[in-house]
Parts: C-alpha cells; structure tokens; sequence
C-alpha cells in the first residue's frame, strides 16, 4: 500500500462530520499513548492515526453480532497457600537493570 | 554454506536426557518460550539481554522425554504477526523460497523445520501462529485445544487465545511431540487433562496422539464451510479441495456446513487479543527485567520512555487494546468481541453436532512475498481469517500440506471437537503426502 499519511497531522481532521464513522485524529493517538505509557517515535502518531481509523472502522462490523447470554463455568483452581520453593532472590533479581541491598531500583516516583 | 534463513534468533544446545520417546531428536523453540540460562528475547528489543532463571513446562518435558534443544527460533515480534518480519532480528525467509515470508508469528519455527535445521519445533498459536507457518513453510502444524498444554513459561500475549504447539515435517512426529508436553500442569491452573473434563469422550486414545496417525478415515464425516472458502485466492481453494476430495476416495463422507459467526472472528480476534496483550505488556516497565532506557523523568515519564523501545506493531496492538478498553468504547468493542466470541463457539459446537472434523484451507493467500503487506497492517489481519476461530472457540486444530499451487506450499486446515486431538490427527495423516 502507499501510505499517504496527512503529513501535517491536523489534530481536527475526520472529526465532526457527524457520520458514525469513529474517525481517529493524532489528537486521541497522543492521548491512548498517554494512557498506555508509550512513547511514540517520530512519524508514528500521523501513521497511526490514518492506521487506527481503518481497524476501527472495520471493527464497526462488531455492531452487527446479536447479545448473548454468557455464563462462564467457574471452578476455583488456586492451591492451598503453602510455601514452596521458588526463586532465590538473586535469580528473582538477575535480569533487573538496577538493584539496591536485594531490591528492585525503580525510577523516582515524582 | 546453505542460504541462512535467519531462523534462529540463538543457536545453543540444551542437552536432554540420554533416554526417552524424543531420544535423539533435534528441537527448536520459539523465542517467547522461557529456557533457563539461555537469552529468550521474544523477538524484541526489550528482551534482547534477558535470560530466563527457570525453563518453561514443555521445554522441561521436551528434555526429559530425551529431545535435545537446539536453538531459539525467530517470530514476530511478542508473537505479534503473520509474517516474521515485525522481528527485531530482521525477518526469517521462506524456504521454500528465500523471497518470500515464511508465515507468523512462529515463522523461526517452521522455517527451521523445513530447511532441516530441526527435527521439531514448538510454536505458540494466538491466533494462527502455528498454522500459518506451517501451511507457507510447507510443513505440519497443531495448535492444541486450549488447556491441553502448559503455558508456564510463556510470555503471554493473549492469554485466554494461545497455547503452545508443535511444528513437524509429518503428522505422526508432530503428534509425537505433542503426546510429551500435553497434560495438566500445577503451575499454569488452566490446563486440564482430556480425560477428566465434563461432556468430553475422546481424550487421549490408546497408545497416544501419534498412534491416531493412521490415516483411517473410512466412515468419518467432514464438515466443509462455505464462509471459510469464500474470498480465498482460488489456487489455494482448487488446491484444498483437492485435497478434501482424497479424503473422499479414502471412504470419508463431506458436508457442506455454514458457521455465520465467523465473519465477525477477526474482528473479535483483534479487539481481544489487542486489549489483552495492552495489560500483559505492562509488565515490560524496565524494572524487574529487560531494557530500562536513560531517563531523568519520574515514574510515568521513564515508563513510557524505556517502552519506546517496542516495535511499531507492538505499539500499534497496545494503544488499540487500550482504546477497545478505555471509558465509553469498552462495551462497543470489548463486550461486543467477547459475544462474537462466544457465537463463534456455538457455531462450532453446533456444527459438530452433525460432523467429526470441519476442513478448510489453513490461509487464504499465498505466502507473501517479503515486504508486501509490512504497511498495511489490515490487510495482515484479514489473512487470519480462517485461523483466528479456532482459538475463540478453545479449539484444537491442524495445518497439513495439501499439496503446492504456483510452486508454492497450500495447507489444509482440520479443526475439531474439544479435546478431540485424535480426529485432526487421523484426518491430517490421510492426506499428508498427497
């Protein structure tokens, strides 16, 4: 396909037109990847935008599928809380890019 | 020097035991199954250092039936594909012919079983990741009823969707693997064993999955379904029903079956597995495992900063599994795709009412040639359209070569019953070889 992503990014495009259609703009990419945690690299929130508005729209066809009475068989297959043995903590501890006196570093809170 | 495929991502040996069922054969696992001392990068930045302190189930069974690890294979992206190019590690070429893609997202998998490289391979099937390589690699693969093998050690990407399978280049030596990682594991509550599960008679048959090998179709009935043959290149549905007429001349009966609801499976497919795998890839926040970029920012800055690091589809499946998720569009896409779900599981158990095993080509392209569909992310969803109903169902499945069209390689796919292994089984090996 030749992607002819709206170069500018107009965060207004496809909105308001009043159809049902879920237009997707740069604007609503920026804000899902800011409540995903996912910084975007240069020239994807555009790509993405034209992507989203596509998958969407052909997810619309969901509409069409009839309600269902869903009931899930539940069984309860948790084990008794016993200890067992499971990882030291310097296994637990092998792949973390930080660690202080047998913890995880993480990133300041604030 | 053979033309490097780049199937593997790691090429290093865990030794098995001297003795066992797999004595002797070679086995090459998919790089989003854990393997203790050896890197298991999901075919992503992220985890490109990362080297798991424990080995998964199947690869802890897979050593002790006698099997010899050979390698971690290359796949898209956390599974994330239908090609192999969404890779970090730059795509694996087809074999069968090195311009072309060899299927996703366990595309490492089956390229390595085709060229040779490996005996076996296991793959993890989401939606069609086993299947789909295997039918372009030109080779078989199962994807097991969900709960039949462990996923203790797999890094999840839709977890209610995938289970984890094996790649042969027959029936029998894929059933044979099979028959060593399926059954129940305390680690991982979903599994179940066949023979303990309610309205369920088939099980494990004597002798295990390889002796349903076979090849005895005499007397069984196969459902055809319209909807899965319509809109598929018509080289592959002359191919396939060629392959459906052998079964015929082998004394099976064919049924033409309708399931509606499948219409609506991709769709369903992506908005589950995308809102799935937008909470399981939280868990890649830089902290505990794998990369960490150089941040100054607090928390939710270096969060979203070390996950710039994902590929572009591993992005575009999390901010859409987080828009299907979000206020205002969670019963628009959400509950709807989980009612799709369930109509698609209906559907099926409705239609084996009347029929053993339901066939139909595995894809319902060609293998693409590489490059082709990377940017247009759609049309590489819609190629899972024959694929993606089985895992909403729970159902196990098989893609067995049905022979070649232009020169390249055509599967059949056979589904069945829950926990009705056996049949696709039986069924593959009658057409195997045609």
């Amino acid at each position: 396909m030749t992607d002819s992503s709206d170069p500018d990014g107009d965060p207004d495009a496809g909105d308001g037109d009043g159809s049902a259609d879920p237009a997707v703009d740069v604007a609503e990419v920026e804000h899902v990847a800011e409540l995903a945690r996912v910084r975007l690299a240069e020239g994807e929130t555009a790509a993405f935008a034209d992507q989203f508005a596509e998958i969407l729209e052909y997810f619309e066809a969901l509409d069409e599928v009839p309600d269902l009475d869903r009931e899930e068989e539940l069984v309860n297959v948790m084990r008794d809380d016993e200890v067992e043995e499971g990882l030291t903590q310097e296994e637990a501890l092998s792949n973390a890019a930080e660690t202080t006196d047998g913890f995880f570093t993480g990133p300041k809170v604030s | 020097m053979a033309v490097d495929y780049n199937a593997f991502i790691t090429e290093e040996t865990i030794e098995g035991d001297d003795e066992g069922p797999l004595a002797g054969t070679t086995v090459a696992v998919k790089d989003n199954i854990s393997t203790a001392g050896v890197r298991t990068t999901c075919g992503s930045e992220m985890l490109a250092d990362y080297v798991p302190p424990y080995s998964a189930t199947v690869v802890e069974r897979l050593t002790d039936a006698g099997a010899t690890v050979v390698g971690k294979t290359n796949m898209d992206e956390f599974g994330m594909g239908t090609t192999t190019e969404t890779s970090a590690f730059g795509p694996t070429r087809n074999p069968v012919d090195p311009e072309r893609v060899p299927g996703g997202s366990s595309g490492g998998s089956a390229a390595a079983v085709a060229a040779g490289e490996a005996d076996v391979a296991l793959g993890s099937d989401t939606g069609g990741s086993v299947r789909c390589p295997a039918a372009f690699c030109g080779v078989v693969g199962i994807k097991p009823t969900y709960g039949l093998v462990s996923r203790y050690g797999l890094v999840a990407y839709a977890n209610s969707l995938e289970q984890i399978g094996p790649i042969a280049g027959t029936v029998e030596a894929a059933a044979e693997a099979l028959d060593v990682i399926a059954g129940p594991d305390p680690n991982d509550g979903t599994t179940r064993d066949p023979r303990a599960v309610d309205g369920v008679d088939v099980g494990v048959p004597e002798g295990g999955y390889a002796a349903a090998a076979d090849g005895d179709v005499d007397g069984m009935t196969v459902g055809v379904p319209t909807e899965l043959f319509d809109g598929a290149d018509e080289r592959v549905v002359g191919t396939v029903e060629a392959a459906i007429a052998d079964l015929e001349a082998r004394g099976a009966e064919t049924a033409e079956i309708s399931l509606p609801s499948v219409e609506h499976a991709v769709q369903a497919y992506y908005v589950i597995a995308t809102s799935e795998a937008s909470s399981n890839l939280a868990r890649f926040d830089g902290v505990r495992y794998g990369h960490r970029a150089d941040s100054d920012g607090n928390w939710n800055e270096s969060f979203a900063e070390t996950r710039e690091a994902f590929g572009p589809e591993v992005k575009r499946r999390i901010l859409l599994g987080t828009y299907a998720l979000s206020a205002g569009y969670h019963d628009k896409y959400y509950r709807k795709a989980q009612d799709a779900r369930e109509w698609v599981r209906r559907d099926f158990e409705d239609a084996f009412a009347d029929v053993d095993v339901i066939a139909s080509p595995t894809m319902p392209v060609l293998p693409f040639e590489l490059g082709e569909s990377l940017d247009d992310p759609l049309r590489m969803y819609l190629a899972d359209a024959n694929t993606t109903p089985v895992n909403l169902a729970n159902l196990p499945a098989i893609s067995v070569p049905a022979g070649e069209a232009d020169g390249l390689p055509v599967g059949l796919q056979l589904v069945g019953p829950k926990f009705d292994e056996a049949a696709v089984i039986r069924t593959a090996s009658a057409v195997e070889g045609r």
